[in-house]
């Protein structure tokens, strides 16, 4: 542990920031030992928490300066822990950075702190007629500072775009404590896209310190359908229907038969009885052309065997489909006392064979899956089922969830959809990509990083150390032998 | 280049990939005469052709079909153009999963045909004839349809390129949805073939829509423009497109509407109330020029200038403010406008050129001379000032390091 560094930090640290956001007490660094995977847990060396750009800075500047390697967070709901702490690191908490800069609808903008959350956004544009679209699952907590670092997704983003399609400019802390503008107000700003790379980038370029966001005009009419159907097969069947009909529902979301008894046993949203699988449908957009997909959906959905339909009467109703669905994830934990999410992307015409290849899988191991997915994307999210008080019962869910991503990989998908890659699938990363392919990615981190002290470890397994010749291998870095870096 | 050095460079290059001659004027890059044409016909075959530019310190410029070729600044030096018109291939179009993977050299009508058979368009306008992939990633082009469905930047989902060391590398895939790894495509759109060849792309489509209008309404002020863009962004219509054209004091807003039938019967009518009197509208297809820049067809000088959407009406009377003869038309949507300078006075399109680019970096967008003569070209700064462009060169530097790849064309002479 480089000792006289994190000392060296936490002195800075303490020069720009009030005493409450330097935090060095151990029983309070370990409250932000994890993030929303709490499987892995790392005590930081030191908490910060500032409230400005120069504060925030500072901190990174030191650490640059003497080699202390930092991890960004905002409220710590990822999924993959991409904002779990270095342990001899620092971890800058973006929570005080809450401010909600400007809204200006004339633009379509928002300027917003990173620890803003997600829904905040949203609150503050609805009274202009206008909404922040990106909602992933955790939108009332979750912060845009963590949805930029993991380019998050959510039930909308079929029609809507991810997190890169709304983020149009930053205020951005270089690895180097440098404070630079990425992107700007209008689109296409001259030069590379270096927003399009950090964006997604989980953290290890840098820290955005204010966000420029994308507002989207409220939709003139949104509706609602609930669609039960014996099988999953039917369902798929019924999403390829309407997709193929030229429709691109602002949603449409499936549960299977167990993932539907976690969420009613939790939630009690009274999904058709008996179904093996459910459709969450959700049509936005003006009011005649809404109405008729509505017609189109319900039709094409009968088609493929739904032997129940609900349209929501009210926002009540749509609340109560919904809550089944935002639930799920929880819910599971009322019949499984612990589960694996996996986030694998398949193509969307892969999904029945998908389906029956993890079915298999289920049975052949006995591990029990629940799947809730984003059917219009192909975006699924297994739920592994296990009990970790029961020996090697961990090892077999931690087996059959590697199975699942390789089956993704073998349709042609990506191992992650929307929750990162974090510390989580490091291992994962070169089933996806070969060398070269990692390799080049490195070349963008030793741009913005070259000494790598920004959230070391994550999404990228064992990377050249920059300035280092690709598969040439001599010796330790200097970095290394000085104790300064991580030996990756 | 040197007679044996250039024999050395020629053989090498012609061992990695048999198509090469010597260039001719047709192949100048913006007035520099390269030496040598490379047409490779595979992914593999730009790799041994860029390893073999690299061993012989070749300076390197990729083409498509060279439609936007003399686009940015003239490269510091061009030994070898990589000529990706053999690689055209359309390779996949998987219409259930709405996505098409194409060669670089691929036609975008090409791409078009082919997707359209299962009723689907890759979203992406043609905003020069016979605009390949390759070029339009380069260059990020983009045209009104960029209001609904972005830009290319935005479709773009998997991309394969061949680095300057002749390594083959790829990033996203074959999904929609995919947040593995660092987004390379998001930094090789709009970088001008100074980062890498791109060899392949894998795109997002969408489903051609059943129905569609075009509601135009001429304007007489930059105010009337400004209050009837405005008056559509906020009217619930989801307008596909809001353009402006803009010149001789004088211009129109135009709305595409697309969806279902009855839906842009509704929308359409909403719309026309809007725009008020003297709004008319159009079924059917879509004026030729409709995705052509305003400079087509002509010598003009070339700007793109960006801007925060409630500026239109500040830039459309600084554009004109200096009596210059200009055409503009671009998104007004989308705070992305395109002008044709036909003025040819260097120093008025000089003056013009500060002008406008204060203004637009007021509203939070830049100005940017895509094109020009070449005495326009030698008097104005084309890319203006650039925030973080030390970052962008440590980019360049690791890409890159010799800096053979189109060496100069990009901005701060990256």
């Amino acid at each position: 542990m480089n000792r006289t560094g994190l000392n060296a930090v936490t002195i800075a640290a303490q020069r720009v920031l009030p005493p409450d956001a330097v935090i060095t007490d151990h029983t309070r660094l370990r409250t932000y030992d994890c993030d929303g995977l709490a499987q892995y847990r790392v005590t930081p060396a030191l908490v910060v928490l500032p409230q400005t750009t120069g504060q925030l800075a500072a901190v990174v500047r030191a650490c640059a300066e003497h080699g202390v390697p930092f991890v960004a967070r905002g409220s710590g709901t990822g999924l993959s822990g991409g904002a779990l702490p270095h342990a001899d690191g620092v971890l800058v908490v973006t929570s005080r950075m809450r401010a909600i800069l400007a809204v200006r609808p004339d633009d379509q903008r928002a300027v917003v702190q990173p620890g803003v959350v997600n829904l905040d956004v949203t609150k503050a544009a609805t009274g202009f007629g206008y909404y922040y679209a990106p909602d992933p699952s955790s939108q009332q907590v979750c912060s845009i500072g963590g949805n930029l670092a993991e380019n998050s997704g959510g039930a909308h983003c079929l029609k809507y775009g991810f997190t890169t399609n709304h983020v149009v400019g930053a205020e951005f802390v270089t690895p180097d404590g440098d404070v630079v503008a990425l992107g700007g107000t209008a689109p296409d700003a001259p030069g590379y896209d270096l927003l399009g790379a950090v964006v997604g980038s989980e953290g290890t370029l840098g820290v955005a310190t204010s966000v420029t966001l994308r507002l989207v005009r409220l939709p003139e009419d949104v509706q609602t359908v609930l669609c039960g159907f014996a099988t999953t097969d039917d369902a798929g069947a019924a999403t390829t229907a309407i997709i193929s009909a030229g429709i691109v529902p602002a949603a449409i979301e499936m549960m299977d038969a167990l993932a539907i008894e976690a969420a009613e046993a939790a939630v009690h949203c009274q999904y058709p009885e008996g179904a093996g699988a459910v459709l969450v449908i959700e049509l936005d957009g003006p009011a005649a052309d809404v109405s008729a997909e509505l017609d189109d959906v319900q039709r094409l959905c009968r088609e493929s065997a739904a032997f129940e339909i609900r349209v929501a009467a009210d926002d009540a109703e749509r609340a109560l489909i919904w809550k089944g669905r935002k639930s799920a994830f929880a819910a599971v934990g009322r019949i499984s006392p612990d589960y694996i999410v996996q986030d694998g992307v398949i193509p969307r015409t892969a999904l029945p064979e998908v389906l029956l290849a993890i079915a298999d899988l289920s049975s052949r191991t006995g591990v029990r899956v629940a799947n809730v997915f984003h059917a219009g994307d192909g975006n699924l999210h297994p739920l592994v089922l296990f009990d970790d008080s029961v020996d090697g019962a961990g090892t077999a869910a931690e087996e059959v969830s590697g199975a699942i991503l390789d089956l993704c990989l073998a349709h042609g998908g990506s191992i992650t959809g929307e929750h990162g890659v974090g510390a989580d699938k490091v291992a994962y990363m070169p089933r996806m990509f070969t060398d070269d392919d990692l390799d080049t990615m490195q070349m963008v981190r030793c741009a913005f990083d070259p000494a790598g002290i920004a959230n070391p470890g994550k999404v990228f397994p064992t990377p050249r150390l920059c300035g280092e010749v690709p598969g040439r291998h001599r010796g330790a870095h200097p970095l290394v032998e000085a104790g300064v870096a991580e030996a990756f | 280049m040197a007679t044996r050095t250039l024999d050395e460079a020629r053989s090498a290059v012609k061992s990695a990939c048999g198509d090469v001659r010597d260039a001719g004027t047709s192949d100048d890059v913006d007035g520099v005469t390269p030496s040598l044409v490379a047409r490779p016909a595979s992914t593999e075959q730009v790799a041994d052709v860029m390893r073999a530019a690299a061993s012989h310190g070749l300076a390197v410029v990729p083409r498509g079909h060279g439609t936007k070729l003399s686009w940015g600044r003239p490269p510091e030096r061009a030994d070898l153009v990589v000529d990706l018109s053999r690689m055209d291939a359309v390779l996949d179009h998987a219409s259930g999963d709405l996505i098409v993977e194409a060669q670089a050299g691929a036609g975008l009508a090409d791409v078009q045909r082919a997707v359209a058979i299962a009723g689907q368009r890759l979203s992406v306008d043609e905003t020069v004839p016979g605009a390949t992939v390759g070029g339009t990633l380069a260059t990020a082009a983009s045209g009104p349809g960029r209001l609904l469905s972005g830009t290319v930047r935005d479709l773009l989902i998997g991309v394969t390129v061949v680095r300057a060391d002749g390594v083959v590398a790829h990033a996203g895939g074959r999904v929609v949805k995919n947040v593995a790894g660092y987004d390379l495509g998001k930094l090789v759109v709009g970088s001008f073939g100074t980062l890498a060849v791109v060899t392949e792309a894998v795109f997002r489509l969408h489903p051609i829509p059943a129905a569609r209008s075009l509601v135009t309404r001429d304007v007489a002020t930059p105010a009337e423009a400004q209050r009837l863009v405005q008056a559509v962004l906020h009217a619930q219509v989801v307008p596909s497109a809001v353009e402006i054209r803009w010149g001789d004091g004088r211009g129109a807003v135009s709305v595409l509407l697309e969806g279902r039938e009855t839906g842009v019967r509704a929308r359409t009518a909403a719309t026309v109330a809007l725009l008020g009197d003297g709004a008319t509208t159009a079924t059917g297809d879509l004026p030729d020029d409709w995705s052509r820049y305003p400079w087509h067809g002509t010598p003009a000088t070339a700007l793109k200038a960006t801007f925060a959407v409630s500026g239109l009406e500040r830039v459309l009377a600084d554009a004109t403010a200096g009596g210059d003869r200009i055409d503009l038309r671009g998104s007004a949507g989308a705070g992305v406008t395109y002008l044709a300078v036909h003025e040819t006075d260097v120093g008025a399109v000089a003056a013009l050129v500060e002008r406008l680019r204060r203004t637009c970096a007021s509203l939070g967008g830049a100005l940017v001379v895509l094109d020009g003569p070449a005495d326009v070209k030698a008097a104005v700064d084309s890319w203006g000032p650039v925030p973080a462009l030390d970052l962008m060169r440590r980019v360049k530097h690791q890409f890159d390091p010799a800096r053979t790849l189109s060496p100069g064309r990009f901005v701060g002479g990256i």
